[in-house]
C-alpha cells in the first residue's frame, strides 16, 4: 500500500548509465502531437510539400515577369505549365506566387494568434471588467462582416502604401476575434482546475500562471485556431487580390488568379494559367484542415476513440470475411480424409 | 512553529437571479485556532461552508468581514509572501491538482523556487528526490520525470502533500484529502499526513465529512451546518457524546460495528429545516452558546 510499484523500475544498486538517461524529465509537449494516421500523412504530404515549393522553387525558376513573344503556349518542354499572354513563364510566377500567399499566411496566422491569445487568454484568466470588455470587443468584431471591412480598408489605403504588411495586419484585425471566443471559453474552463489554484496558493505569479499552468493545455487549441487562421488568411487575400485591392509589391496566389481573369484565360481556353494556382490554393488549404482534424483529436479524445473503434471494428469484418471464405472453401486434405 | 487565529470569519456570496440580489451567507461568524502539532477537523455536509473556509485560509477569497491571524512563534504577524510559504493546502481531488501536462518534478520544485529554498539545479533535483521519499514515494528518481497521468490516486495525492510542505509550510490545510482515494489507500495516506505533521509539528486543518476519520486523525472537532459552528469540543467528546442534533445525526449515519446489518439512520427521515443552526454546544466549556453572533456578545451570554 505504501510502497508504489514501478513497473519498469530496474532494481535498486543498479544505477547504470541507461537509467540516468531514462530520468530525464520528458517533455509535456510529447504528448501534444498527434498520432500518425494515413489522413494525417497526406494532410503533411501537401503542406510540406507545397512549402517546400514555395521556398525553394523561385530559386529554381527563372524570372517570372520576363516577357516574352510566345503569348498563352500550352505547357511544353521549355515552359512546364505554358505561358500567360505576355509570354511570361507561369510556372515561375506559381513558385513566386506560392511564396508570397504562404508569408502573407504565415504572418497573418502568427498576428492573429498573438491577438486571438491576448484577449482570449488573458480577459478570461483575469475576469470581471477584463473579461468583459475584451469579450466585448471580441464580439464586436466577431459581427463584423470580414472581407467587406477588408475590402473598404485596403481601398481606404493608397495603393503606393497597400505594401504586404498592410494587407496582413488588415486580415489579421478581422480575423482574431473567433478564435479569441474559443480561447476565452477553454481558458476559463482551465483557470478553475484545482492546479492553477494550486500554482497560486504556491505563491506563482500570474504572468507564471498563465503562461507556465495555463497555456501548454491550451496549445491543442491554440494550435487549431493557428491553422485555420492561415487558411482564412490566404484565401481572403487571394480575395482581395482577385479584386485588385491586395499587396501592391507582392505577387501571390490571388494576385496570379487576377491576371489570368483580366487576361481572359477562362474564355480563351488557357486552363494552364488560371488552374495551377487555384489548385495551389485549394490542395494548401485542404492538406491543412486535415492536419487540423488531427490536431481536433487531441483536443477531444472522443473523436480519437471513435476512430479506434471504427478501425476495430473494419478489422473484425475483415476478419470475418476471411473466416466466412475459409469454411466456404473446404480444406481438401480435410474432404479427402 | 506558526499558528492561526480565525476570527469571527463571514463570507457572503451575492447571488442573481434576473434583476433580484439576494446575499448567501456561506460562512457565518467562525472562528478557529490551528495551533502547531495539533489537528482541527472541520466536518459538515456539502454546502455547510468547509471549502470556502479552507479557500479563505488559504487566501484564494477574501471574507466578507472577521480576521485570519498568523503568527509565527515569536510572535511576528506572517502576510504578503511569507503568507504562502507558511500556509499551503492539499486539495481534495488529486486527478485534477496536478497539471497533466508538467512532471512531478516540476511540481515540487516550483514551490521550492518561489520560496528560495534552493539555489542550483542539481540542489533542486536532490531537494525534490528528498521531498518525494519522505511522502513513501520511493525511488524518487524514477518517479520525478513522470507525468501525473502515470501515477495512482493515492500516488498523486502524496505528490499533492509533498508540494504542500515544499516551501517548508507549518500550517496545512487539507480539504478532504482522501475522500476520492480507495478506501484502501486512505489510511494509508492519513498515516502519512499523521507522520509528517508530528515530524514539522505542523498546525493541520483536516476537512471531511467523515466523522470517523476525523476521530482516528484529530485532536479537535468543529461541527459545521449552514455555515455556522454547532459543536466542538475534544474528539472523542464529540464523537461518544454528540449534544446537537445535526452531530447526532452524523454520528447516526456512520455504520456502527456494533451492530451489523443495521444503520441507525433507518429510524426515519429527518427534518433538515428543524435543526437549529442558531446554538453551538462548546465541550471545553461544557455549555451552549449561541452560533452565528460576534465572538464579544458570544462571551456576553456565555
Amino acid at each position: 500500500m505504501t510502497n508504489p510499484k514501478i513497473p519498469d523500475a530496474p532494481p535498486p544498486g543498479t544505477g547504470d548509465e541507461s537509467r540516468v538517461s531514462d530520468t530525464r524529465p520528458k517533455s509535456g509537449f510529447r504528448m501534444l502531437l498527434p498520432t500518425m494516421t494515413p489522413w494525417l500523412a497526406v494532410g503533411l504530404i501537401l503542406v510540406v510539400g507545397i512549402t517546400v515549393f514555395g521556398v525553394l522553387a523561385p530559386f529554381l525558376v527563372g524570372d517570372p515577369d520576363q516577357i516574352r513573344d510566345q503569348g498563352l503556349s500550352g505547357p511544353s518542354a521549355e515552359f512546364p505549365l505554358g505561358t500567360t499572354q505576355t509570354g511570361q513563364d507561369v510556372l515561375a510566377q506559381l513558385a513566386y506566387a506560392t511564396r508570397g500567399s504562404l508569408q502573407i499566411g504565415l504572418i497573418v496566422g502568427v498576428l492573429a494568434t498573438i491577438l486571438s491569445c491576448f484577449f482570449g487568454i488573458y480577459g478570461a484568466y483575469r475576469g470581471r471588467l477584463v473579461d468583459e470588455a475584451f469579450s466585448l470587443l471580441s464580439n464586436v468584431f466577431l459581427v463584423i462582416p470580414g472581407l467587406p471591412l477588408v475590402i473598404v480598408i485596403s481601398g481606404f489605403v493608397p495603393r503606393e502604401s497597400r505594401g504586404l504588411w498592410t494587407i496582413a495586419v488588415v486580415l489579421a484585425v478581422t480575423g482574431w476575434a473567433a478564435s479569441a471566443r474559443v480561447l476565452r471559453a477553454q481558458t476559463l474552463s482551465v483557470r478553475n482546475r484545482d492546479y492553477v489554484a494550486a500554482s497560486k496558493v504556491s505563491g506563482e505569479r500570474p504572468w507564471r500562471v498563465i503562461l507556465v499552468e495555463i497555456l501548454p493545455n491550451l496549445l491543442p487549441v491554440i494550435a487549431s485556431q493557428f491553422v485555420f487562421a492561415v487558411i482564412a488568411a490566404i484565401l481572403g487575400e487571394a480575395g482581395l487580390s482577385f479584386i485588385g485591392l491586395g499587396a501592391s509589391n507582392s505577387s501571390t496566389l490571388g494576385t496570379m488568379l487576377f491576371y489570368a481573369q483580366n487576361g481572359f484565360a477562362l474564355p480563351l481556353g488557357a486552363w494552364w494559367w488560371f488552374v495551377p494556382p487555384g489548385l495551389m490554393i485549394a490542395l494548401f488549404g485542404m492538406g491543412l484542415s486535415i492536419v487540423n482534424f488531427s490536431i481536433d483529436e487531441i483536443i477531444n479524445p472522443k473523436l480519437k476513440n471513435m476512430r479506434l473503434h471504427r478501425k476495430r471494428a473494419r478489422k473484425a469484418a475483415k476478419l470475418e470475411r476471411r473466416l466466412a471464405q475459409h469454411r466456404a472453401v473446404p480444406d481438401p486434405e480435410e474432404s479427402g480424409r | 512553529m506558526t499558528s492561526v487565529h480565525v476570527t469571527d470569519l463571514v463570507k457572503d456570496y451575492k447571488l442573481r437571479s434576473g434583476l433580484k440580489r439576494t446575499r448567501l451567507r456561506a460562512v457565518d461568524h467562525v472562528s478557529l485556532e490551528l495551533v502547531p502539532g495539533r489537528t482541527v477537523a472541520l466536518v459538515g455536509e456539502s454546502g455547510s461552508g468547509k471549502s470556502t473556509i479552507a479557500k479563505i485560509l488559504t487566501r484564494m477569497e477574501r471574507p466578507t468581514s472577521g480576521t485570519v491571524d498568523v503568527r509565527l512563534e515569536d510572535g511576528t504577524a506572517v502576510d504578503g509572501a511569507a503568507y504562502r510559504r507558511e500556509v499551503q493546502m492539499v486539495f481534495q481531488d488529486p486527478f485534477a491538482s496536478l497539471n497533466p501536462f508538467h512532471s512531478i518534478e516540476h511540481h515540487i520544485a516550483r514551490p521550492l523556487r518561489i520560496h528560495k529554498r534552493t539555489g542550483t539545479n542539481e540542489e533542486t533535483h536532490a531537494r525534490v528526490i528528498e521531498m518525494l521519499e519522505r511522502v513513501n514515494l520511493s525511488p524518487g528518481e524514477d518517479l520525478a520525470p513522470r507525468r501525473p497521468h502515470e501515477l495512482s490516486g493515492g500516488q498523486r495525492q502524496r505528490v499533492a502533500i509533498a508540494r504542500a510542505l515544499a516551501p517548508g509550510a507549518q500550517v496545512l490545510i487539507a480539504d478532504e484529502p482522501v475522500s476520492m482515494l480507495d478506501v484502501s489507500i486512505r489510511l494509508g495516506v492519513l498515516n502519512l499526513l499523521g507522520r509528517l505533521q508530528r515530524e514539522d509539528d505542523l498546525a493541520v486543518l483536516y476537512i471531511t465529512h467523515d466523522l470517523a476519520t476525523a476521530r482516528h486523525f484529530s485532536d479537535e472537532i468543529v461541527v459545521l451546518y449552514r455555515g455556522r459552528v454547532v459543536e466542538r469540543g475534544p474528539s472523542d467528546a464529540v464523537i461518544l457524546d454528540p449534544r446537537h442534533d445535526y452531530t447526532k445525526l452524523l454520528a447516526q449515519a456512520a455504520p456502527d460495528p456494533e451492530r451489523p446489518g443495521r444503520l441507525a439512520a433507518d429510524a426515519g427521515p429527518v427534518d433538515r429545516d428543524a435543526i437549529d443552526n442558531g446554538r453551538c454546544y462548546d465541550h471545553f466549556a461544557g455549555q451552549w452558546r449561541d452560533a452565528g453572533v460576534p465572538t464579544e456578545s458570544k462571551e456576553r451570554s456565555a
